[in-house]
């Protein structure tokens, strides 16, 4: 069984999701998709336990040796990855089925588990696969899945941000699938540790420099990297709030790490950081992201698309940290993929129980709920701090570790954007902050009850935050296995 | 004195440096439950001041002992600790014994005015001096800066709590200027120093000596200072005059319990404990950061000497007199230092008395200009007595707390070979007469004239010689009475709250 437990969190999401339709009953749908997670979360721990020890766990599959057969490779740099997605994932099946019933009729609730199941093998299947077209493949199921859970929302601009995703979203798989398609033409494998090999004896290759450009184009789109976010703020505002909070916490992270995978493991960092001005450009990306990206987050006027923005902000961070290509950059950026998914989890669960109470999240429309809806709103404010990065909340560990990396690495200008950046933050938070807290609630509010299983979610995530900033052993062990692993020895 | 058990203070964990700033978190969580009943309330904030006033008193028994407190191990080589030192035990001296009174104060205040949203008001109290003690006791740069921040946040709803569009201003023109500085130089700075360094810790001596050049150091000695936002210096001061929209018992706490009194306790910090008083003073590191500190103590006494609002005057005054720590740290020098602690010490008393009777004048009167004033001595004769007190403690004459560092200052100004500070000091000092003594000597002296316009007394005769009295609250003129007393009582023993640093730092 233990054995088994790569490729066991992949397939049972995906052997799932068909009984999800076949039982539509939203309750049934409801409990399989909880199953599902519960039981990748389960492996996700076991391999996480096994990984934090050094361990690298091969599993073939069907017993096909590689480099014929398909290998799932689980080491320091992909277990993180599983955890987060699968403990968000677990967290999403407890707060979904009351989000969803307000936002969809019963008869397609069903449906939208399926998805969620499909999407979620999609993500960890991508995580988990040694394979390097494998990688595609659950690209494909992950993002077809979350075309239809985009489309799903309540809104008809639901819509129009599933077709803008489709779109960018078929170009950004494509591009991974002409990047993988180069460097199989010039090697003649797929597998990880194979390409790894034989990349590295290739020598400087118009080819693989290609391959390079095209797998980090595709990769950023889909990681909404600015400029090559616009798809984003729609498909996370405008989605059922519990997609909402699954892709924010886990769609972009998934494809940072494929970034990383595919530039240090597999083209190896003295190809893409030297011969190709990567730092520069990933340096050059993360700071206009940052601000850009920070400041729309300014100028919202609805509470989800200022997280949407801040989301393209954040991981301008989590680009920045890459670029350096040192183990700090890393470990900073894979801090900062771990708190930011829980700090913007946390943030979009508690926007999901203001939409079921308001039907809405527009700024104005949420002034004065502070005293109405209390505890919501203390969540929000400690999420948002997480944000801002101050002290004691896990945005502060990741920006301490990054502002070490780029002080270690002389890139005070980047600091500086940085820094500015964090004040951005400051403006946007504070607005919400003040509209909740310092303005009169609009005529014939009255206190709200709220859901105790949404409010339960939220408040676990948003405790998270602080508990990760305070503790941060599990957090930067995690990371720093997972710097080693992906500056160390191909899997 | 008491003596607190071995427990508290044991050689270890020493439980006594957690409990100060657990005290006001308990106190804020009482404000929480007792939220029903005001009476209780108010009470609860008071009883766990003075209990945090006891311990923290009961530190002075050893004000030498090595006491630290491991909370947490944060980063590998980074952990969160309280370690107690005699600069630290001032400052949470300062901060826990004017608490209970300005919660005093703050009761007779919030209800003289009728005040909303009380049960906030003395929870955020509450937190930010739980953040004054964490900081007076951090062992280490990180800690410090966690404490820093908390306090900053933990204010924020306290400038804006009339909650309309001025109070929002000032509240964000707070928070921009304390965050931007803080995050933008005095973060920066503290990465710096460890990446230098390996260590953020407070050490005797310094740390940062033999690891960069002078030039490195006068970047990173400005980034501290500068980023150091509540120490005011120019031109990142304007947060204070900005937190003047605040009720006045909160620009008490931020003028002289709290917020101010944290930022230049945390120069002072950094100046004594990171790069140490002879590698500054043989690099020269400070030299640029004591003109920037001449230039603010001069140029915000002349701005508050043109304010007629009373307390935007009193807000540049803090500004100029918080130049007088941070020159006495620029300066690097044994007694400069020295003066630096002890202003801590006497303009809090002193500058906390000032606000009070501020706030006595509006509760009692509604009045908030200078011009205002004229003969309003005889209405509020404690009050306007008190001012007298504190502003001749403040511009610094004997036989006043303020005199004796500014004598100290004088001598170490003179031991670092800057005589022309001599020249600062004096016109710090007239600009001090300037812009305090008016307010008392119209008060007493200039005859209100208001009565020529009075309906009553249309004949424009004459007003009667006196006039009834009519002050504010009892519970605001105590508190301002204590302190004004405090203001003389300080003058006579206030070498014992200074001996212990100036041991510490050895001979000059």
């Amino acid at each position: 069984m233990i054995v088994h437990l790569p490729v066991l969190q992949v397939v049972l999401p995906l052997l799932c999701a068909p009984l999800c339709v076949l039982f539509r009953t939203p309750r049934v749908a409801a409990l399989i998709y909880f199953i599902a997670a519960a039981s990748a979360f389960a492996c996700a721990v076991g391999l996480n336990i096994q990984t934090l020890d050094g361990i690298v766990l091969h599993y073939q599959l069907g017993g096909w040796s590689p480099p014929a057969g398909i290998e799932y490779v689980i080491d320091g740099a992909n277990a993180p990855l599983l955890l987060l997605v699968s403990l968000i994932a677990l967290l999403v099946s407890v707060y979904a089925p009351r989000s969803i019933a307000s936002e969809l009729e019963p008869a397609r609730v069903g449906l939208f588990f399926a998805c969620m199941c499909l999407c979620l093998a999609g993500l960890l299947g991508i995580a988990a696969t040694g394979d390097a077209f494998n990688v595609f493949v659950f690209l494909e199921i992950s993002s077809l899945a979350s075309y239809a859970l985009i489309a799903l929302g309540a809104r008809r601009r639901a819509l129009l941000a599933a077709f803008q995703y489709l779109v960018l979203g078929t170009i950004g798989g494509t591009f991974l699938l002409i990047g993988i398609g180069l460097v199989y033409a010039i090697t003649g494998t797929l597998n990880m540790a194979d390409l790894a090999q034989r990349v590295s004896e290739l020598g400087e290759n118009r080819a693989l420099i290609g391959a390079i450009a095209f797998v980090t184009i595709g990769m950023a789109i889909k990681a909404a990297v600015f400029p090559l976010h616009a798809w984003q703020p729609g498909a996370y505002s405008e989605s059922p709030s519990a997609v909402g909070v699954f892709l924010s916490a886990t769609g972009s992270k998934i494809a940072l790490y494929t970034l990383c995978r595919f530039l240090f493991t597999i083209f190896g960092a003295s190809v893409a950081f030297q011969v190709l001005p990567l730092t520069q450009i990933g340096l050059l990306v993360g700071c206009v992201g940052m601000i850009a990206g920070s400041l729309m987050a300014c100028l919202q006027t609805d509470f989800k698309r200022v997280l949407a923005w801040s989301s393209i902000g954040q991981v301008g961070y989590i680009v920045a940290g890459i670029s350096l290509a040192t183990s700090e950059g890393l470990t900073a950026a894979y801090l900062h993929i771990l708190n930011h998914a829980l700090i913007k989890a946390a943030l979009f669960a508690a926007a999901g129980v203001v939409m079921l109470r308001l039907g809405g999240t527009d700024l104005q429309s949420i002034a004065g709920l502070g005293r109405l809806m209390p505890w919501t709103f203390a969540m929000i404010v400690v999420a948002g701090l997480g944000l801002i990065g101050v002290p004691l909340s896990a945005g502060f560990v990741s920006k301490w570790a990054l502002a070490t990396a780029l002080i270690d690495s002389g890139q005070w200008l980047v600091l500086a954007a940085v820094l500015f950046s964090s004040l951005l933050a400051l403006v946007y938070v504070g607005r919400i902050v003040e509209a909740a807290w310092f303005r009169e609630p609009q005529a014939g509010r009255t206190p709200a009850a709220v859901p105790r299983a949404m409010t339960a979610v939220t408040a676990l995530l948003a405790i998270s935050t602080i508990y990760f900033g305070i503790d941060t052993r599990l957090p930067l062990a995690l990371a720093q296995t997972a710097s080693a692993a992906l500056l160390g020895a191909a899997p | 004195m008491i003596a607190l058990p071995a427990a508290l203070t044991g050689a270890g964990q020493a439980l006594a440096l957690p409990l100060t700033v657990l005290l006001p978190l308990l106190a804020g969580a009482l404000v929480l439950l007792l939220r029903r009943s005001p009476d209780l309330r108010d009470g609860s904030s008071m009883l766990m001041g003075l209990v945090l006033a006891l311990v923290v008193g009961a530190l002075w028994s050893a004000p030498d002992a090595e006491l630290s407190f491991t909370i947490w191990n944060w980063l590998p080589g980074l952990a969160f600790e309280f370690r107690m030192e005699p600069l630290g035990l001032l400052f949470a001296t300062v901060s826990a014994v004017l608490w209970p009174l300005t919660t005093l104060y703050a009761v007779g205040y919030m209800r003289g005015n009728a005040e909303k949203h009380q049960t906030r008001f003395f929870l955020c109290f509450a937190l930010a001096i739980a953040a004054a003690q964490w900081i007076a006791f951090s062992g280490n740069l990180v800690t410090l800066f966690v404490g820093y921040e908390f306090m900053t946040l933990a204010t924020w709803p306290l400038v804006a709590h009339k909650g309309n569009e001025d109070a929002k201003r000032g509240a964000r023109v707070y928070l921009a200027v304390l965050l931007t500085t803080s995050i933008g130089l005095l973060l920066p700075a503290i990465v710096w120093t460890y990446l230098l360094t390996g260590t953020t810790q407070f050490s005797d001596g310094g740390v940062l000596a033999g690891h960069g050049s002078p030039a490195l150091f006068a970047v990173l000695y400005a980034m501290f200072l500068f980023g150091i936002g509540k120490a005011a210096l120019m031109p990142f001061h304007r947060w204070l005059p900005a937190a003047m929209v605040a009720p006045t018992p909160v620009s008490a706490l931020l003028h002289a319990v709290a917020v101010v009194k944290a930022g230049v306790f945390s120069v002072l910090k950094v100046t004594i404990y990171i790069f140490g008083l002879d590698n500054l003073s043989t690099s020269g590191a400070s030299q640029p950061m004591m003109w920037v500190a001449a230039f603010t103590l001069l140029a915000a006494g002349v701005i508050a000497v043109r304010q007629d609002n009373l307390k935007k005057r009193l807000a540049y005054s803090t500004v100029s007199q918080l130049s007088y720590i941070v020159l006495g740290a620029a300066l690097a020098q044994h007694y400069a230092v020295l003066e630096g602690a002890l202003h801590i010490a006497t303009h809090a008393v002193g500058k906390i008395t000032l606000f009070f009777c501020a706030g006595a004048i509006y509760t009692a009167h509604h009045l908030t200009r200078v011009s205002e004033l004229d003969g309003l001595g005889q209405k509020m004769p404690y009050t306007f007595a008190a001012f007298t007190v504190a502003s001749i403690s403040i511009i610094g004459l004997p036989p006043l707390a303020g005199s004796w560092d500014k004598l100290l200052l004088i001598e170490g100004s003179l031991e670092a070979g800057v005589p022309v500070m001599l020249g600062v000091l004096l016109a710090g000092a007239l600009l001090a007469i300037a812009y305090l003594m008016p307010v008392p000597m119209r008060a007493f002296f200039v005859r209100s004239d208001t009565h020529g316009a009075d309906p009553d007394n249309p004949s424009g005769n004459p007003r009667p010689r006196t006039e009834p009295v009519q002050e504010a609250p009892l519970a605001c003129v105590l508190p301002l009475c204590i302190t004004a007393l405090a203001c003389i009582a300080m003058f006579f023993f206030e070498d014992a709250l200074i001996e212990p640093l100036a041991r510490r730092l050895g001979s000059p």
